[in-house]
């Protein structure tokens, strides 16, 4: 059995921290010493594709444990919105 | 602004495939000389890579059967069956399709891909929750698109975070789908259906399985992998395809629930195209009539997946999964691929080149499919010729390590 098995028990984090967090994520997928920000776009600054998207996306919900739709994720396009999604999903957990 | 600026990223990735030497989307078979070999690039080949399972494509009972209802019935049935009627061989598939596959209800489809498209749109919703396999295939990310039900995907093959997703979603207010493969049809792996099973019943959730690779292959009747693994009971939908071993086209969707008809005026793919042709009807149940028949097919197929599998082994090749009809070979890069899969063709063996974003996690394969009628000359030669390509790759490797 996996060890993220059990979500961490944790408090929603604040924005700020969930913005370093998911960018850390985030930075494993995009080109080496790519800048990141709320403004930065997945597909056209990153190069993130719908593939590489997918698998961010599952990353980022066993680390949280929480599940992120795919219908929510084709409307994505900037870190900033992902963040946003995040934080809502995470408010609707708890 | 143009039409067709938005696919930028794709015209780059499709001339650096070509520049490349390879355009995989577009290979002529230019003649065929019986279900294994044809001509392409001039070159008499042998094929790997068709889904051609039971090699019944150039059965003479099928053939026949084709002939007689094209002379019979004629070229098409130029419409829908809500609009423009059933035929009788449409009914009489059903009726065998259900007995073959054990179920209640058959519901034939004109293609595959659209069996997928309307069984999942038919049963899902917006108020429903879909829970799908991650590898999955376009037919069923498109259906589940096209229900409008939100949709999960958990990681390939895990019944663990089935079960957690499941956990997170109860979903009152509707109804919960997982959906997975029998047999997957990159990496050739199985599915843990008796695991994902038990997670089913343990939430009360359907379970929708596209057995399009493993009927006729896997089961002791060929019904697929749901048939081989014993749980079949817990499947409620079984959904499968005419283009692989029944060498034909078309799909088709089976199940016992009650009310399953209801999805020949519920489904759109089902409703709104023009229902199979006379001829494919024909064929798919002399096929079907004939993998019933002949259990002896699946023996030659698993026969031929072990000795090529355990050859490409013995060669050094990293194979993706334990032998079966799908043998995916894994290669260290793009480059190497493409070199790879345009040497076996000049060396007369097509198989199909699969690098990302088409495979799961980025790999890049080879992906060959074996046939019950691959002849054992046919096997040891595409053996030889993977041979000369193994030494090849090796020297390449020498030369990169050496630059
Ligand atoms: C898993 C799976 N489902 C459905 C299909 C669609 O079937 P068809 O090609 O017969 O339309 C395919 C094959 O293309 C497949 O691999």
């Amino acid at each position: 059995m996996r060890a993220s098995r059990h979500a961490p028990a944790m408090s929603t984090p604040d924005p700020d921290r969930l913005l370093v967090e998911i960018s850390a994520l985030v930075a494993r997928f995009a080109p080496a010493g790519a800048q990141l920000t709320r403004a930065t776009e997945l597909v056209s600054d990153l190069s993130i594709d719908s593939v590489a998207a997918m698998d961010l996306v599952m990353e980022i919900e066993e680390r949280y444990g929480i599940d992120i739709p795919v219908n929510e994720i084709a409307d994505l396009v900037t870190l900033g919105d992902l963040v946003d999604l995040v934080a809502r999903r995470l408010a609707a957990r708890s | 602004m143009d039409i067709f600026d938005k696919y930028e990223l794709l015209a780059q990735r499709r001339s650096q495939l070509l520049g490349a030497g390879a355009d995989p989307f577009d290979l002529e078979i230019e003649d065929l000389h019986g279900p294994c070999e044809a001509t392409i690039r001039g070159r008499r080949t042998i094929l790997v890579g068709t889904n051609n399972y039971l090699g019944l494509t150039f059965d003479p009972e099928c053939i026949e059967a084709g002939c007689a209802a094209l002379r019979r019935l004629g070229t098409g049935t130029t419409g829908s069956r809500i609009a423009n009627g059933t035929y009788a061989s449409h009914r009489a598939l059903e009726a065998e399709i259900a007995a073959f596959m054990g179920r209640a209800h058959a519901i034939v489809f004109t293609t595959g891909y659209q069996a997928n498209l309307a069984t999942i749109s038919g049963l899902a919703g917006p108020k429903d929750v879909i829970f799908v396999d991650s590898d999955w295939h376009a037919s069923i990310f498109d259906g589940c698109r096209l229900s409008g039900a939100t949709v999960v995907r958990f990681r390939h093959n895990d019944p663990d975070d089935l079960d957690r997703r499941l956990e997170r979603n109860p979903n009152p207010g509707g109804c919960r789908l997982i959906i997975v493969e029998g047999l997957y049809s990159m990496l050739g792996d199985v599915a843990r259906l008796r695991e994902i099973v038990a997670v089913k019943k343990r939430h009360g959730a359907f379970l929708l399985v596209d057995e399009a690779h493993a009927m006729g292959v896997f089961g002791a009747k060929g019904r697929g992998v749901a048939e081989a693994q014993g749980v079949e009971a817990e499947v409620d939908v079984i959904v499968g395809t005419f283009s692989k071993s029944l060498g034909a086209i078309g799909g088709f969707a089976v199940s016992d629930h009650p009310r399953f008809e209801l999805l020949r005026v519920a489904a759109r793919p089902y409703m709104f195209t023009a229902s199979p042709g006379p001829a494919t009807i024909a064929t798919v149940r002399t096929a079907l009539a004939k993998i019933a028949a002949h259990p002896e097919l699946r023996a030659r197929i698993w026969e031929n997946a072990q000795r090529l599998h355990a050859g490409l082994s013995a060669l050094g090749f990293t194979l993706c999964a334990p032998p079966g009809p799908i043998l995916s070979i894994r290669l260290p890069d793009e480059r190497t691929t493409v070199f790879a899969w345009n040497r076996l063709l000049e060396l007369g063996v097509y198989v199909n080149l699969a690098l990302p974003p088409g495979t799961p996690g980025g790999v890049c394969l080879l992906r060959g499919s074996v046939s019950a009628a691959h002849t054992p000359e046919q096997i040891e030669e595409v053996l030889a010729r993977f041979a000369r390509l193994a030494e090849e790759l090796r020297q390449l490797t020498a030369r990169v390590a050496a630059e």
